[in-house]
């Protein structure tokens, strides 16, 4: 008999995604190689200023796995650094004021996430309001929120349990060196790393191994297909914004671990970098491409360059936004081509 | 029954009933204060300037008016809105004192360069940052709220940067007493007996209006904005008309960061324009306009920014601080946008036919 | 193969508002036949679908499924599907950013007992299933990176491994070559083989005849009939489908032939086309004459006047336009060249719904003039009382919102907006479809009044009688190509030899 299938072109190309993952990975190495080779002499070569940009973005990367299942579908959430200071606040003030413990605080963030990310989700999920007008609203609302509870910058006190974790250093048996003074240097990691890292797996393996992951992306692929595949559209969008919130305060929490304090204008544009972490790291905005191991590279790209900005110590900080939105920009710009480029060839 | 359907349908039912409301809590507030239950109407002149809360509110709503000018366009036309408009004010503002005070110089009792320098600047910056959003949206077809996320947060950095990271005072004042010298403070304080910026806005709204009135403008907004295939086949270069819109956006966005910064002869990065753009989304979904695009309404939008105003004003009357403010603009845009959401209507029409139906079932039952 | 009845569809009907969509229809299918669903635009062969498919509520008539007991109505695609009714439409309805085994597999993973995908028993199963078929391709691929041909294979696979007894396709070689449509007729037969019953609708003659085994022929709403394939020559199909009845109406075209040889050449195209929806073709128009696009649904008659128009750019060949040379880049080059297009799909490309009747009429005008000349508001009124006169638009008045008027009197206002602008050249494509037999005359009317008036036509329609009754000269589409010009005298039998083309035409 005939085999058709033998006969079928099967059209492969150089997947454009895959193409933007590799663009990302590799202005990585390019812009940490010359950092490297720029500011040896301030000690960038070290495995502690590695260490440091995941210190440092610890909470960012968690915001960043919840942005990137958002984006899956084809929305957006700009409402993740309103909450994170809303998150942090509520631990600052809840621990200094209210004398309530770590453990029931951190319960309650995580309580809030969820409820405020279900809101969210049932506006654009069941009723169909653009993402981008519920999240401003849900940032503006949490932005005020925090305000309402404080307007004064409240410290972590030093007494807490939260304070103890904080500070935990875990040393890594490897990679020490020397200082000057001739004291050995041991490389660290915080708590806060450790958490985003298991935050990091654990969406990745929900992308890829459960019925919900794999919704995501049907949804964010087409959403008539999804609906005519038996998907329940509205419902799997709902949860993505669930988890985007949740994910949000685990990194309010991450973040809190940092700054050990509350301020209603901290994490300002912190949206702006998760979303950008995740457009480099080759989420489409228009959903249904992307994963976390991009948004990873994304966080440590955004890392490196306000790494780089701080190192070089006379740069304007906002120098580090400039570049991010650049390459965000650039991405967009990217994605937008490569859209065009694959309609012309259909 | 008719008669109250009709008065809901009409084109500005939603902006002047939320006026009327705001002005109501405002009297309402002020006999509970023990005030005149008219204090919020009463205008008076002093030292030659007028005086009086709507008067303050007409003054301090005018950057929002200003915005919303644009903003209603932006929306019509691509169903997205702008995102960017409070960092354009900003970035505007400072590129403006940059050019008048000169790189680099934190403050200035003169200026470095004419004012009209600094003015004509001050618009062709917000003409740029509006020309870069549209052509993201209309050449490269990047989501409008994604396309002016870069300027979101880009703006305000860029304007430190034209700053030198500092706050640039422009310390030079009007004097009409002897000499007819204009100061940078002209955009935010009175000219005779008159706030500037309600002139200013005026100004701006009349334009706006002539322009719609004399060209087909406003038509092929809509009709882009309605049905961007039937346009294109009609005729109509949607492209341009959605750059020429994001442009108008931008150019109204400078004018709002000169008045913000002429009111306080500074420029400040970090605070001019900051939440302007919820506002001005705010005043157009308030205005009666859909923020899904299509047909709009200037008059709306306009009243719609005053309303906003109105709130602020009252919600500062009443104690709310400024940063707490935002809370309560987030929930009446959620009830707004909900009320406008299609799954909505189609559950409110649906438990109408319900109750409609065990209506007359009941009546059959009765008869 | 024993015939037994898989599905019966007795007396469907259902009315739109204001159209009786399906009146009294019935369709039978046997197990293990391909059965084509025939009928132009409107026959209502969709509508029959969606009826069965759960996606329209019919208003009377009964379906019932083998197996089943009773009458059943499905109230969604899911719910069909359960009953083992499926359907592959020409949009392919999956998901591209997903691997070929996912899109099998999805909403019905295997799962581990750890209640986590199953990859490996996944991707084993999607290459079993493929291999059922007769495809041997690496299933971890995504979709999008097969071809659109194998695209629909995988979804008919997909519909076909859900345990399924009737098999929708919806014309899913529109968007297929060939050699394509080849490999889709195979898999097919051997559907057939095993027992699938198949749901044919498509546009192509030839198609039927190469893979189908019944015929069911829609017209207007209405059965035409139920035919095997070998009692139905082609030319008969054709006549089925189109009607042959003549609705009684008084000839409106002038008597005697008018010999426009000597008349100034309007439209001279040569060799222009656009890359997969109608190949290079030429055309010349004079001054005063209408030119008739015939062929079937999908055969490029409408694409061939958007190449022309510039809707969708030509991509070669040369448009002379009065003996002078032009490019058409966009729409509104062509408008200035004295230009007009109305589209055959409404809704999408015609009506800017929320805008009022004058807005519409006066919009074409408006954006030929330029956006500094606006129309003053006493030009736009009398412009709009004028048409709404001369074309007797049913509206309450000038300022009622399009949308709230019927398909009628939207076509009426959309022919308005191009008449304002005084074209030289018009393009009709299907101004008659879904609208009354009174404003179907009426149109046509207006047609033969406006290449009198000097100006140049291009007519399209799906009925055969209207063409003959409007147009000096026809050009014959057939899948995407332009075959032939027919002049002289204009028969029906003529016509329809025509389009049915080749094979066994009389």
């Amino acid at each position: 008999m005939n085999k058709p299938a033998n006969a079928l072109k099967e059209r492969r190309q150089i997947n454009s995604n895959t193409l933007l993952l590799l663009i990302t990975i590799a202005l990585f190495i390019v812009m940490y190689v010359v950092g490297c080779i720029i500011y040896s002499s301030k000690g960038f070569t070290h495995l502690q200023t590695f260490l440091n940009i995941l210190i440092n973005n610890a909470g960012l990367l968690c915001v960043a796995c919840g942005m990137t299942c958002v984006m899956l579908t084809g929305g957006i959430d700009i409402s993740v650094g309103a909450l994170i200071s809303l998150d942090c606040m509520i631990l600052a003030q809840g621990m200094s004021e209210w004398g309530l413990s770590t453990i029931p605080l951190c319960i309650l963030v995580l309580v809030i996430g969820v409820v405020f990310g279900m809101f969210q989700g049932f506006c654009v999920g069941y009723l169909e309001i653009q993402p981008f007008i519920v999240s401003m609203a849900g940032m503006f609302f949490c932005r005020g929120m925090t305000a309402v509870i404080s307007t004064n910058q409240v410290s972590v006190p030093a007494d807490s349990l939260f304070y103890k974790w904080a500070n935990f250093k875990i040393e890594l048996p490897f990679g020490g060196y020397y200082n000057k003074k001739g004291i050995l240097q041991v490389p660290y990691i915080r708590v806060s790393v450790v958490i985003a890292l298991i935050v990091l797996l654990v969406v990745f393996l929900l992308l890829r191994y459960t019925k919900f992951g794999r919704s995501l992306y049907a949804v964010g692929g087409s959403e008539q297909s999804a609906a005519m595949m038996g998907l329940n559209v509205k419902n799997t969008k709902m949860k993505a914004y669930m988890l985007s919130s949740f994910l949000c305060s685990i990194g309010g929490i991450c973040y809190c671990l940092n700054t050990m304090s509350g301020s209603v204008s901290q994490a300002t544009g912190l949206e702006m970098d998760a979303i950008a972490s995740s457009v480099i790291g080759g989420t489409l905005l228009t959903g249904g491409v992307g994963n976390v191991i991009g948004s990873f590279f994304g966080v440590l790209i955004n890392g490196t360059i306000s790494s780089l900005v701080k190192t070089n110590g006379k740069l304007l900080s906002s120098w580090a936004n400039i570049a991010t939105a650049a390459l965000l920009c650039f991405f967009i710009v990217l994605q937008s081509i490569f859209a065009v480029l694959k309609d012309r060839k259909k | 029954m008719s008669k109250v359907r009709k008065l809901t349908q009409m084109k500005l039912f939603l902006p002047i009933c939320c006026m009327i409301l705001v002005m109501l809590i405002n009297v309402i507030s002020d006999v509970a204060q023990g005030n005149g239950a008219f204090n919020f109407f009463s205008i008076s002149i002093n030292n030659g300037l007028l005086y009086g809360r709507i008067i303050d509110i007409l003054n301090r709503g005018s950057e929002v008016a200003i915005l919303a000018i644009g903003m209603t366009l932006v929306v019509s036309v691509s169903a997205g809105t702008d995102i960017s408009v409070g960092s354009v004010m900003s970035l505007s503002a400072c590129f403006c004192c940059m050019l008048l005070a000169g790189y680099g110089v934190s403050s200035t009792n003169e200026f470095a360069m004419p004012l009209i320098v600094g003015v004509i600047g001050c618009l062709a910056m917000g003409a740029l940052c509006g020309a870069f959003n549209g052509t993201l949206v209309a050449y490269l077809n990047v989501q409008p709220m994604v396309a002016t996320l870069i300027l979101y947060s880009a703006a305000r950095a860029i304007g430190l940067l034209l700053c030198n990271n500092l706050i640039v005072y422009v310390r030079v004042p009007s004097d009409f007493t002897n000499t007819f010298f204009v100061g940078y403070d002209i955009f935010g304080s009175y000219i005779g007996p008159i706030p500037t910026p309600i002139i200013i806005t005026a100004v701006c709204v009349l334009v706006m209006t002539l322009v719609l009135k004399k060209t087909a403008l406003g038509l092929s907004v809509q009709s882009v904005g309605i049905n961007r295939k039937a346009s294109r086949i009609a005729g109509l270069n949607s492209q341009r008309l959605i750059l020429l819109c994001y442009i108008i956006c931008g150019l109204c966005a400078g004018i709002a960061g000169l008045v913000a910064s002429s009111r306080i002869t500074s420029a400040d990065s970090n605070n001019i324009g900051l939440n302007y753009e919820m506002d001005a989304i705010l005043a157009v979904a308030l205005g009666g306009n859909s923020l899904g695009g299509g047909k709009f309404n200037l008059a709306g939008s306009i009243i719609g920014a005053y309303t906003i105003q109105a709130i602020t004003t009252t919600m500062y009357n009443m104690g709310v601080s400024t940063s707490q403010a935002p809370v309560f603009k987030a929930i009446i845009v959620i009830l707004i946008v909900v009320i406008q959401a299609p799954p909505f209507k189609a559950f409110m029409a649906n438990r109408k036919a319900k109750r409609d139906l065990k209506r007359a079932a009941k009546e059959a039952a009765s008869v | 193969m024993e015939h037994s009845v898989v599905l019966t569809m007795r007396g469907i009907s259902m009315t739109f508002p204001g159209v009786k969509a399906l009146d009294n229809v019935d369709l039978t299918l046997y197990k293990g036949e391909i059965h084509a669903l025939m009928g132009e635009n409107g026959a209502g062969k969709s509508t029959l679908i969606k009826c069965l498919t759960g996606i329209n509520n019919f208003e009377a008539g009964e379906i019932h499924l083998e197996g089943i007991d009773g009458p059943i109505r499905n109230h969604s695609t899911l719910d069909a599907q359960k009953k083992g009714i499926s359907t592959v439409y020409q949009e392919v309805n999956l998901c591209p950013n997903l691997s070929v085994a996912e899109n099998l597999y999805i909403g019905r993973e295997p799962l581990t007992k750890f209640h986590t995908i199953d990859r490996k028993a996944m991707v084993a199963g999607a290459k079993r299933i493929m291999a059922d078929l007769d495809f041997d391709i690496d299933v971890t691929q995504n979709l999008e990176n097969y071809s659109l041909a194998l695209q629909q294979m995988i979804a008919i696979a997909r519909a076909v491994d859900m345990d399924c007894k009737v098999l929708i396709l919806d014309e899913p070689t529109s968007s297929l070559d060939d050699n394509e449509v080849e490999k889709l007729f195979t898999l097919m037969r051997k559907l057939r083989d095993q027992g699938v019953s198949i749901v044919f609708v498509t546009h192509f003659l030839e198609q039927v005849y190469a893979v189908c085994d019944r015929i069911t022929v829609l017209r207007n709403g209405q059965l035409v009939g139920e035919y095997p394939i070998a009692e139905l020559p082609r030319v008969k199909l054709v006549a089925a489908m189109m009607g042959k009845d003549f609705d009684d109406l008084a000839a409106i075209k002038p008597e005697g032939e008018v010999d426009l040889s000597g008349a100034e050449m309007m439209i001279d195209a040569k060799g222009l086309s656009h890359k997969g929806t109608i190949k290079p073709f030429d055309l010349e128009i004079r001054k005063g004459e209408v030119v008739g696009l015939t062929g079937l649904l999908g055969s490029g008659r409408s694409e061939l006047a958007r190449a022309i128009y510039g809707a969708d750019k030509a991509q070669t060949g040369t448009l002379k336009v009065k003996g002078q040379e032009v490019k058409i880049n966009a729409p509104i080059d062509a408008m200035n060249q004295g230009m007009g297009l109305l589209p055959d799909d409404r809704k999408a490309e015609g009506i800017i719904a929320d805008l009022s009747v004058r807005e519409n009429i006066i919009l074409a005008l408006q954006a030929k003039r330029g956006m500094g000349h606006l129309l003053s508001h006493a030009e736009q009124e009398e412009l709009a009382d004028k048409y709404i006169e001369m074309l007797q638009i049913k509206t309450a008045s000038k300022e009622t919102l399009i949308k709230q008027l019927s398909g009628g009197n939207q076509q009426k206002v959309i022919l308005a907006r191009w008449l304002a602008t005084d074209p030289d050249f018009l393009i009709l494509d299907e101004p008659t479809r879904g609208i009354d037999v009174g404003t179907k005359t009426e149109i046509q009317k207006l047609v033969i009044q406006l290449a009198q008036e000097g100006k140049s036509l291009i007519f399209i329609s799906s009925e055969v009688e209207e063409m003959l009754r409007t147009c000096n000269r026809l050009a014959v589409l057939r899948d995407g190509e332009k075959v032939g010009e027919l002049d002289g005298e204009l028969t029906q039998e003529r016509v329809m030899a025509a389009i049915a083309g080749g094979g066994d035409s009389e």
